[in-house]
């Protein structure tokens, strides 16, 4: 494979870039793989990478049935964080962020990881001491936290409503240092290129219509381009999980919701960090070119259609001009939605299942593609040795059942109770 | 905007309602024997299908009467409405 640098750069200048070679190929799929991942997005391609790369196992395929980078890899608002007060999401989520600070330079391909910091704002002295108890808590995981007062806030945020008239005064905030965001179709196309060189077969336009299972063991997959056998088979498929569960006669903790998104026109750099506001459900940080990316609520009920619904929008942008009055005077430049597998914890799920060689992950809610890297590698690890591994342990499907719920903010489908 | 036939008032928008998830799923009976399995595939699990879907919304800025709407989750199209005690097809 062709190295990234800035010779690479400077050498194929002078062919007017037509030489480069392709990132990954387009195998036609083989009969038979030791392991096949459903699903090429972010976590799909990590998971193949370290399988690869970790588990030296590289006869492995991925399905998918649009285009790497189609799916919530290059929907979701590119943050990357760590501010979990549970053992299992901190320890789980600051492993994640140690691969994320040493992907650029693992995977050749510049992921633009920017450690901006996120803050969280708190509007209320009950808030305030709810962020202290979660920033001691990401302090015993060894996570950086700070407690922010509301001039500590006004420093770094000056745009923010300061005013005193206002519903939601800001009190002050949690901030994690650490986290930032990182450009996502990077992450995609640079999982991809590494699994790809590495002997992984990446198969697009290609959809999973069902499984042969014998025995209680999985055997193989049938898919619109013919059936294949495998030894192991791994589902990464987000909002499409209930969709390939039911051809396996499962039933999971698991809805789909839509969840939009929406980008600014870009104006000049002016917002320094990842803000979320604390009254509601809204995030915002700007992107390289200039736009304000923002995110919110789910639509709300359950939805497949990958687009969303202008009353959830209105709300979400609502609660925005709360925090960030100067957002009104922005035209919005594009809105669109993903497909969410939300859990019935908020948690996700990365376990086996009860048919022999089959492996779930799923469960992500509004957090999976911070998760890229730690996904990958945890999956990577339960398929390769058959076990889970000790970070996602408390990820088991089983939880719901024996009640070990990981309920950070009790949130999960339900969002008409929230 | 989604726009909703309530049984109970006639047609009326989204914002006026609050969703209440899967009007399929049925709540073991009462003074029974009930296994941990049983709880947990009446909290936790859930089919979530792709197309119709039968599901529970509260008319709260409305009449306040629960109601069951037969929705498709892919092209959101509401094929039918129902009253919440009311037998579906």
């Amino acid at each position: 494979m062709q190295k990234y640098s800035v010779f690479s750069l400077i050498k194929n200048a002078f062919s007017d870039h037509q030489n480069w070679e392709v990132a990954w190929k387009d195998p036609t799929p083989k009969k038979e793989y030791d392991v096949i991942i459903i699903g090429g997005g972010g976590h799909g391609l990590a998971t193949a990478y370290y399988l690869a790369k970790e588990h030296n196992i590289t006869n492995v395929a991925i399905i998918e049935k649009g285009w790497i980078g189609g799916g919530n890899v290059g929907r979701n608002t590119t943050i990357i964080r760590s501010n979990y007060m549970h053992d299992d999401n901190a320890l789980f989520s600051e492993f994640g962020m140690d691969l994320w600070r040493k992907m650029s330079q693992d995977l050749n391909y510049n992921v633009m990881f920017s450690p901006r910091g996120i803050i969280n704002l708190a509007h209320s002295d009950a808030q305030m001491n709810a962020y202290s108890r979660r920033g001691n808590s990401m302090r015993l995981n060894g996570i950086d936290a700070v407690l922010l007062n509301r001039e500590e806030v006004q420093k770094r945020i000056p745009m923010a409503d300061f005013s005193d008239n206002v519903r939601f005064p800001i009190f002050g905030g949690l901030m994690q240092p650490s986290a930032g965001t990182a450009r996502h179709d990077a992450v995609a196309w640079g999982y991809a290129r590494q699994a790809d060189s590495m002997g992984v077969d990446i198969i697009q336009n290609c959809e999973v219509t069902g499984f042969d299972v014998n025995n209680g063991k999985i055997v193989g997959v049938r898919t619109s381009r013919g059936d294949i056998k495998a030894k192991k088979v791994g589902l990464c498929v987000a909002g499409s999980t209930n969709i390939l569960a039911e051809m396996l006669n499962m039933t999971l903790p698991i809805e789909t919701h839509l969840l939009q998104a929406c980008v600014s026109e870009p104006v000049k750099p002016l917002l320094d960090h990842v803000v979320t506001f604390g009254a509601g459900h809204f995030y915002c940080s700007q992107s390289d070119k200039g736009e304000m990316v923002m995110g919110g609520d789910l639509d709300g009920y359950n939805s497949y259609s990958q687009r969303g619904n202008l009353p959830t929008l209105q709300h979400v942008l609502t609660e925005g001009i709360a925090m960030f009055p100067f957002l009104s005077k922005l035209k919005m430049l594009r809105t669109w939605g993903g497909i969410m597998d939300m859990s019935m914890d908020g948690s996700p799920i990365i376990d086996k299942t009860h048919i022999d060689g089959l492996y779930l992950n799923c469960g992500w809610c509004y957090g999976g593609f911070k998760a890229t890297p730690a996904s990958g590698w945890t999956f990577a690890h339960t398929i390769a040795q058959d076990r889970v591994h000790e970070l996602n342990s408390g990820y088991s499907l089983n939880r719901f059942n024996t009640g070990d719920l990981i309920d950070e903010k009790g949130l999960g489908t339900k969002t008409w109770i929230s | 905007m989604l726009y909703i036939f309530c049984p109970h008032c006639g047609l009326r928008s989204q914002n006026e309602f609050a969703y209440g998830g899967d009007a399929t799923v049925k709540r073991p009976e009462l003074n029974k024997e009930i296994s941990d399995q049983e709880w947990n595939n009446f909290v936790y699990l859930r089919k979530s299908p792709r197309g119709k879907h039968l599901e529970l919304w509260h008319h709260i800025s409305g009449c306040r009467q629960w109601i069951k709407v037969e929705r498709d989750t892919s092209t959101h199209e509401i094929f039918k409405t129902y009253k919440a005690d009311e037998l579906t097809e």
